[in-house]
C-alpha cells in the first residue's frame, strides 16, 4: 500500500468533479488536489448530455420564474433555500464556462442563444448544439490543464473512504493498470462520481455509471437520500437506450401515438397546440415524469407501436426540416440513424421512456455537506434537495458547476482549518482492510455465481418493482430478491486474477455499489406509500403532503435491510400546489 | 432481428503471464443491429469475462472504445456488424503499447494534450458578467476541431506518428489550432514553440490518414496546414524589424 497527502481529494472528474478541482486552485493554489477517476476525465459520462444547461437568460425572464418552474416541477419535494440559491448562481456559471470556450450556440447577434425545454416557463436553455455536455465536460477538462495543483490519478477505482471519529480521513483506490494500492489521507473529501443508472436494464446511462461515490458513503454510514425517485427519459431509443435529447422536442419535434394521435393531450398536458410552434410548459414541453408515465397508459391501453425491440412511440419531426436537425440536432440524426436506421429527417424515430438521472444521492446540503464532517458530494452522485421528486431536463448540467464550485468553496475553507492529519494506525488499518477485500475477491473459488448472472437479475427486478409505477407487493418482492442477491453476491468468482487492468475485477467491484444502490432505491420506493413526481404508487395514487412533504434517508445496515427514516423539506416560499401543465389555457 | 454467427478474433496480452501478444477466437452470435462492441460484451458476458477493453457511453461521445477492427481504427460502438464479414479480427490501436488485450497506454498522447496548452489564454479580462459576442460564422471556423471525442483513431493511422513519436500528432494540433483560431482566444503566440518546432507541424507528411478515419468527421490535416501556413507566417515576421526576436 502506498500513502499519498493531499489537502482534498475528488472522486470523479467528469463535470462536477473538474469544476471543484478547478475552483479550489483558483481559490488557493497552495491547496494539493488529488482528482481520481476511474475513467480518463474525458471519458466521463457528462459527455453523453445533449440538450443543455439552465440558466436565466432573457430580459422576460428572471430568477423567481426558474425557481418557480424547478420547485413545481419537482412535485414540491426540492428544498427551497438549494434552488433559491442554483437559480441565483446559474447564470454566473454558464457564463465562466463562456470565458472558458465553450462552444456554446449563438444566436443572430452573437449572444448565446438559450432553447425551450421540458417544464420550463421560459426559454433559458443554454445549448451546443445536441453536445452540450460533451462539451462543458471537454472546456472544462482542458482548462483544468494548466493548473499544477490538479494531480490527476486517471484510471484508479476508488474502494472505499476512510474516517475516524465519525470525521472523513480519505479515501482507498485501486490503480487499474498495476493492481496497486492507494491510501489517500486528506481532510476534505468531494464525492464527485455521478449517478447509478447501471442498476435498470435499459438506461441512456454509460457503463461507468455504478453508483461507486454513493456505495461507498453508504457504507461508511451517510444515508442515501430520496433514492425512490429516479428519472425515466420519455424518448430513449428502443434497444440500445440511447438517449434523444428534449431538444428534439424543444426544437419542434411531437409525440404521437400508433394511430398518429399526440395522445399527451389527454394527460393533463394539453389541449394540442400547433405542429412546429412549441410552447413552453405544456404538451411535448411538459415534465419528464408526466411524459413517461403517459407512455405507460398508452401501452396499456393498445396505443403504442410494435417494433423489433419492443413498444414504442414515435417523436415525429419531420416538419423541422434537414437543415434544422442538421444545425441543431445533428448527434440526434447520427444515433437514429445509425441504431434504429430511422432518419429522422425522413421518418418518426421509434422511441420509449428510459432510466436515465436519479434526483437521489448522498444527503447533503446547500453546500454539499454531508453529515460526516469533511465528506461533500456534488452533481449526480449527491442530493442536496435541488431537484425534489423530478428533475426538470437541463437543471443537472447547470447543478454539476454550481455545486461543484460551492462545495469546493466550502471544502477550501474546511481543509486549511482541519489541517493534513497525522498517520493514524485505526486510519491505515481501515484502508488494509478495503484491501483485504479485494484480495479476497480475487481468491475465491467455487461459488457459482456470475457477476453478469447477479446483475441481470438485479436489474430484472429493479425493472420489475420500481419503474415507471410501483406498489406493495411488487416493490416488496424487488426488495426481498435484492436482499437474496446481496447474499449471493459472495458466491461470485473472479476469473481474472491479473493484477493489470483486471476488469473482471473492476466489475465485481462495481456490483457491489450497485447492489447498495439497488437496495436503497427499492426499499425507499416501498416506504413512500404516496405518489409524487417520479415515484408512482398504483396503490397510493394521490400525492400525500401531510405524510410524505419529507426527504427519505436510506441507512445501510451490515447485516440486514435498510432502515428508512423521514427528514423534513426546506420551504421558503412556495407551498405545495398543483402542477399545471396546461400551457395555462385550462384557465 | 436477424442473428449471425461470428468468428471473432481477439487479441490477447496480459503482461504478466504472456511473453508476447496472441490471438484467441470467440464463436458470438450477433444481431445484426449491433455494433461490434456488442459482440465484445457478449463474450465478456457469456463466453470470458477476462478480456479487458475500454468502453462506456455507446453512443459515439465518450471516445473510450477506439481499437482497430480488421485493420481500421474505428470506434466499437459505431461499426456495425451488419458491415462486417463473418470472420472480424480486432486488435488494440496501433503505435501505442498494449497495456493488456484490447487496452493501450495513453499517457503519451495525454501529456502532449497538456504541452498545448488547450485552454483560453488572455490578455485583456474577459467581459464583466456576460458572455463574448461571437457571431456564428466565428463560432464555425473552429467548432468541428471541438468535435474530437479523444478516441486516438488518428494517431493510430499516422503514418508519422509511427515513425517518431516524439511528433506532437493530429488531434493535439488540431486542438491547439481550435483554440488559436477561436475569436476569444489571445494565447496563439504561448502556443507557437511547441507547434512551430520540428516536432510540432512540420513534421506532418500530409497524407491525411487522421482525417479520414475520424469517427466526429474532424479534419485535422486541415488544420495542420493552416498551422504551416501561420507557423511559416509567424517565423518570418520575427525575423522583421520589431519582431519578437
Amino acid at each position: 500500500m502506498e500513502h499519498i497527502h493531499a489537502d482534498v481529494v475528488i472522486v470523479g472528474a467528469g463535470g462536477a468533479g473538474l469544476r471543484a478541482a478547478i475552483a479550489i486552485a483558483e481559490a488557493d493554489p497552495s491547496l494539493e488536489i488529488a482528482l481520481i477517476s476511474k475513467v480518463y476525465p474525458m471519458r466521463s459520462h457528462t459527455c453523453a448530455a445533449e440538450g443543455g444547461a439552465a440558466g436565466v437568460k432573457g430580459a422576460d425572464d428572471s430568477l423567481e420564474l426558474h425557481f418557480n418552474d424547478t420547485v413545481g416541477g419537482g412535485d414540491w419535494l426540492c428544498d427551497q433555500d438549494v434552488v433559491e440559491y442554483f437559480v441565483s448562481q446559474a447564470p454566473r456559471e454558464l457564463v465562466q464556462l463562456e470565458h472558458w470556450g465553450c462552444p456554446w450556440s449563438r444566436e443572430d447577434d452573437g449572444s448565446v442563444a438559450v432553447r425551450p425545454f421540458g417544464g420550463m416557463k421560459k426559454k433559458r436553455t443554454w445549448y451546443a448544439a445536441d453536445k452540450s455536455g460533451f462539451h462543458i465536460l471537454h472546456t472544462l477538462f482542458q482548462t483544468s490543464l494548466q493548473f499544477p495543483s490538479i494531480k490527476r490519478y486517471d484510471e484508479y477505482f476508488a474502494l472505499e473512504l476512510l474516517h475516524k471519529d465519525g470525521k472523513c480521513r480519505g479515501v482507498v483506490a485501486m490503480e487499474m493498470r498495476s493492481g496497486r494500492f492507494f491510501a489517500y489521507h486528506a481532510p476534505a473529501v468531494i464525492m464527485a462520481t455521478g449517478g447509478g443508472g447501471q442498476v435498470f436494464p435499459f438506461t441512456t446511462n454509460g457503463a461507468v455509471k455504478t453508483g461507486d461515490g454513493m456505495g461507498m458513503a453508504y457504507r461508511a454510514g451517510v444515508p442515501l437520500k430520496d433514492m425512490e425517485f429516479v428519472q425515466y427519459h420519455p424518448t430513449g431509443l428502443p434497444g440500445t437506450g440511447i438517449l434523444l435529447t428534449e431538444g428534439c422536442r424543444g426544437e419542434g419535434g411531437i409525440l404521437v401515438n400508433k394511430n398518429g394521435y399526440r395522445y399527451l393531450q389527454d394527460y393533463g398536458m394539453g389541449p394540442e397546440t400547433p405542429i412546429g410552434k412549441p410552447e413552453l410548459k405544456t404538451m411535448e414541453l411538459g415534465p419528464r415524469d408526466r411524459l413517461s408515465q403517459a407512455f405507460w397508459h398508452e401501452q396499456k391501453k393498445g396505443n403504442t407501436v410494435e417494433t423489433p425491440w419492443g413498444d414504442c412511440v414515435l417523436l415525429d419531426m419531420r416538419h423541422l426540416g434537414e437543415k434544422k436537425i442538421n444545425e441543431r440536432l445533428p448527434l440526434v440524426r447520427e444515433l437514429a440513424s445509425s441504431y434504429v436506421g430511422h432518419d429522422p429527417v425522413t421518418d418518426p424515430v421509434p422511441v420509449r421512456p428510459v432510466i436515465h438521472f436519479m434526483m437521489g444521492g448522498i444527503d447533503c446540503n446547500l453546500n454539499g455537506e454531508t453529515p460526516m464532517p469533511g465528506l461533500f458530494a456534488i452533481g449526480e452522485a449527491a442530493c442536496s434537495g435541488l431537484h425534489g421528486a423530478n428533475r426538470l431536463g437541463s437543471n443537472s448540467l447547470t447543478d454539476l458547476l454550481v455545486s461543484g464550485k460551492r462545495s469546493a468553496d466550502r471544502a477550501t475553507a474546511y481543509a486549511r482549518e482541519a489541517g493534513r492529519s497525522e498517520p493514524c494506525s485505526s486510519v491505515n488499518q481501515q484502508a488494509e482492510d478495503a484491501v483485504a477485500f479485494v484480495r479476497g475477491l480475487l481468491q475465491r473459488s467455487g461459488g457459482g455465481e456470475t457477476t453478469a448472472g447477479i446483475r441481470r437479475e438485479m436489474r430484472t427486478t429493479l425493472e420489475e418493482g420500481a419503474g415507471i409505477y410501483r406498489d406493495e407487493d411488487g416493490t416488496r418482492a424487488t426488495c426481498e430478491k435484492v436482499a437474496e442477491l446481496r447474499a449471493r453476491f459472495d458466491g461470485i468468482e473472479v476469473n481474472d486474477k491479473s493484477n493489470v487492468f483486471n476488469t473482471d475485477l473492476q466489475q465485481v467491484l462495481e456490483l457491489r455499489n450497485l447492489l447498495d444502490v439497488a437496495e436503497s432505491v427499492a426499499e425507499a420506493s416501498l416506504e413512500r406509500r404516496e405518489s409524487r413526481g417520479a415515484h408512482q404508487r398504483l396503490d397510493y395514487v394521490e400525492r400525500d403532503d401531510e405524510n410524505f412533504l419529507k426527504h427519505s434517508l436510506a441507512y445501510r445496515r451490515p447485516d440486514g435491510r435498510p432502515r428508512i427514516e423521514w427528514l423534513d423539506v426546506t420551504i421558503t416560499r412556495s407551498q405545495p400546489g398543483v402542477r399545471d401543465y396546461s400551457g395555462g389555457k385550462d384557465k | 432481428m436477424s442473428e449471425r454467427l461470428l468468428k471473432i478474433e481477439v487479441l490477447r496480452y496480459d503482461p504478466e503471464q504472456d511473453s508476447e501478444p496472441h490471438f484467441q477466437s470467440y464463436e458470438v452470435p450477433c444481431q445484426n443491429d449491433w455494433a461490434i462492441l456488442d459482440g465484445l460484451n457478449y463474450i465478456k458476458e457469456n463466453l470470458d469475462t477476462t478480456l479487458a477493453f475500454r468502453w462506456s457511453c455507446h453512443m459515439m461521445v465518450c471516445g473510450s472504445c477506439g481499437m482497430m477492427v480488421n485493420g481500421e481504427p474505428v470506434l466499437t460502438c459505431k461499426t456495425f456488424v451488419r458491415d462486417l464479414p463473418d470472420k472480424v479480427r480486432i486488435e488494440p490501436l496501433e503505435n501505442f503499447p498494449i497495456e493488456r488485450d484490447l487496452v493501450v497506454v495513453l499517457d503519451d498522447v495525454m501529456e502532449k494534450l497538456q504541452r498545448a496548452k488547450p485552454y483560453i489564454i488572455r490578455k485583456d479580462p474577459p467581459p464583466e458578467g456576460k458572455e463574448h459576442i461571437q457571431p456564428r460564422s466565428a463560432l464555425y471556423k473552429f467548432k468541428q476541431y471541438t468535435m474530437c471525442v479523444n478516441c486516438m483513431c488518428c494517431y493510430a493511422a499516422c503514418p508519422q506518428y509511427a515513425l517518431d513519436k516524439e511528433f506532437i500528432g493530429p488531434a493535439v494540433l488540431a486542438l491547439a489550432h481550435r483554440y488559436n483560431i477561436d475569436s476569444r482566444d489571445q494565447g496563439k503566440s504561448e502556443r507557437l514553440d511547441i507547434l512551430a518546432d520540428h516536432d510540432g507541424v512540420w513534421n506532418c507528411s500530409f497524407v491525411g490518414a487522421c482525417s479520414e478515419v475520424c469517427p466526429k468527421s474532424v479534419d485535422p490535416a486541415a488544420a495542420l496546414q493552416q498551422m504551416k501556413l501561420d507557423g511559416a507566417k509567424a517565423y518570418w515576421l520575427q525575423k522583421l524589424p520589431g519582431g519578437k526576436s
